[in-house]
């Protein structure tokens, strides 16, 4: 017998959490609490030790965290997660487990402004190089490909570029040299892609976006394939007793979520970045709902791109879900959707831009995507604003792009406030 | 085809209470140790197989399954996959119920000799795991269980 492969709708609302033992609560209780008493000295050392598994400190694991850390795993087809603060903090604690000083980083270098800056500012102060390549040829990763080379990074749907990211081409480039590859899926969400199952090696997520998609809370998720050969000599952090703690070989203690133990136990538990029981929570509320609302981010957006396209007003319109799009096809072979994340040129160049963002009634300014609400911004001015132009072009940023998230409104009222607004704009 | 879903992994781990571990290693840090470890404290009796010891985790080790004077539920193989098959035939032999081969562990021939004997045979996984992710502790470490439920946890 083999057990079922249950369907992302249904993980979206069972997986990780069944009812608990002591009350039978059918929904997630919330374990605000920041300990979790030990039975005797024995087990609190078995606890230690990680011979035994169990809850010591929230920072370090916490049941209502768990709970989201197990269903974005489920979600995404992975062995673990752990969950974090933000999605900065997801991916700073894959990077930060995996690479040491001297280590290099290939990354696509269409990303969004803040994970730019960890690894060319944040993680080059600690003697971690990036070489920075065009995320829309594979061959481009292979050329700057080199002996330290510890991992590959990229987002599968870019933010703000909406480069799609050919995900196996790029996974094969990383294997053949024996490095994992990380993968931002917070565009697509894990409905509308799971990266796992075309290669990539760990998934993050700010599940701060369409996750949570109340735009309510901070939080971010990693997840672990249980794929990746860490035994290959090239990360003794995984095959070598652990200094961080007390002597552990992760990998061979561990095996297929050696990672994501070694993530917790090193990283997490040093740097903090733990997420709260009661945000854990707030965003789990909301994945209950995912497949739902991206089917309906994803039909709006497409209809907002479709009337964006034929206005003559607009310039230029980027939507991947456009089947004139030229990343349509790989979007296709790898997403069951093009998520509800679109950008368009105003005509009449950026003030245009700003004036279109400035004339919306409720459409909201400001600097989130994933959200309920249709949401706009300019991100040259914004969240692009630290990186130089030719930075900016090459993270995809045009000086008169608008980025807009598109919510979950009736489409007629986004297209009746995007008109008005357009209108404004050119006067 | 293995038959190594929850409801069947769940009847072994529930109906067996002594795990005779072949190959336990008394050094802490080894897999063997903190999986036997686990397995004495959630509520089952380990029986040290290794002629390297007198004694592991406080339990008197023997050098074969059949020194073993008292009844084995689970042979628990900590050893190469070309090393199982006599040990398949001594656990045939001295009446267990299950062979277990460890994760990395997985000896076809064994299997097949313990399946065709009637006994339970479960390949490439770890008993720690299994149980820790069949009976809650795994779930806390942020693991992909696979268990969907709407009965109680335990």
């Amino acid at each position: 017998m083999t057990d079922r492969a249950f369907k992302a709708e249904t993980l979206a609302i069972h997986a990780g959490q069944i009812p608990d033992a002591a009350v039978g609560a059918r929904a997630l209780p919330i374990y605000q609490t920041t300990s979790f008493v030990f039975d005797s000295a024995e087990h609190a050392a078995s606890l230690f030790n990680l011979q035994t598994f169990g809850n010591v400190y929230s920072r370090l694991s916490n049941p209502t965290v768990a709970a989201l850390e197990e269903r974005v795993a489920a979600l995404e087809g992975g062995r673990a997660a752990i969950a974090s603060a933000s999605g900065m903090a997801a991916e700073a604690m894959a990077l930060m487990t995996i690479l040491q000083s001297g280590d290099h980083v290939v990354c696509a270098g269409s990303l969004y402004g803040g994970t730019l800056t960890m690894l060319s500012v944040n993680l080059a102060k600690y003697g971690i190089a990036t070489t920075f390549v065009d995320a829309t040829r594979p061959e481009a990763f292979a050329e700057a490909m080199r002996p330290a080379t510890r991992a590959v990074f990229a987002e599968t749907l870019g933010n703000p570029s909406l480069v799609v990211l050919d995900i196996a081409a790029v996974a094969d480039v990383a294997h053949a040299h024996g490095v994992p590859l990380i993968v931002d899926n917070t565009v697509p969400s894990p409905f509308l892609c799971n990266p796992i199952a075309h290669g990539a090696d760990i998934v993050v997520h700010s599940a701060t976006k369409y996750l949570g998609g109340h735009g309510t809370t901070l939080a971010g998720v990693m997840v672990e394939s249980g794929g990746f050969p860490w035994g290959n000599g090239k990360f003794p952090g995984m095959t070598q007793p652990s200094p961080g703690y007390h002597g552990v070989i992760f990998h061979e203690t561990f095996g297929d979520f050696g990672f994501t133990m070694r993530a917790r136990m090193e990283t997490l538990r040093v740097y903090g970045a733990a997420l709260s029981p009661m945000s854990a929570w707030q965003i789990l509320q909301g994945i209950e709902t995912l497949p739902l609302r991206m089917e309906r981010h994803c039909s709006n957006a497409l209809a907002v791109a479709e009337f964006l396209r034929a206005d003559p007003r607009v310039g230029w319109v980027n939507y991947p879900g456009l089947s004139d799009h030229p990343q349509h096809a790989l979007l296709q072979r790898q997403m069951r959707g093009a998520s509800g994340l679109l950008a368009f040129g105003v005509k009449g160049g950026p003030e245009a831009g700003v004036r279109f963002i400035e004339a919306a009634q409720f459409m909201s300014h400001l600097a989130n995507i994933g959200d309920t609400r249709t949401l706009i911004i300019h991100p040259a001015s914004t969240t692009h604003r630290q990186l130089d132009e030719a930075q900016q072009r090459s993270a995809g940023v045009l000086p008169d792009m608008v980025r807009m998230s598109v919510g979950l409104e009736h489409i007629d009222d986004i297209l009746w406030d995007i008109d008005q607004a357009l209108a404004k704009a050119g006067a | 085809m293995p038959n190594d879903d929850i409801a069947t992994l769940r009847r072994i781990l529930k109906s067996c209470r002594t795990i005779a571990v072949v190959g336990l290693s008394a050094d802490w840090n080894r897999p063997s140790n903190f999986a036997a470890k686990y397995m004495q404290q959630h509520g089952y009796r380990v029986i040290p197989v290794n002629p390297r010891y007198e004694a592991v985790l406080g339990e008197r080790s023997y050098a074969r399954l059949e020194d073993i004077p008292e009844p084995v539920d689970i042979v628990d193989v900590f050893r190469r996959s070309e090393d199982v098959l006599p040990i398949a035939r001594s656990a045939l032999a001295i009446g267990a119920k299950c062979l277990w081969q460890q994760i990395g562990v997985k000896n076809l021939e064994a299997d097949r000799i313990a399946r065709d004997a009637g006994m339970d045979s479960v390949m490439d996984r770890c008993v720690k795991i299994e149980h820790a992710r069949l009976f809650g502790g795994l779930h806390w470490a942020g693991v992909n269980t696979g268990v969907i439920s709407a009965k109680r946890a335990g």
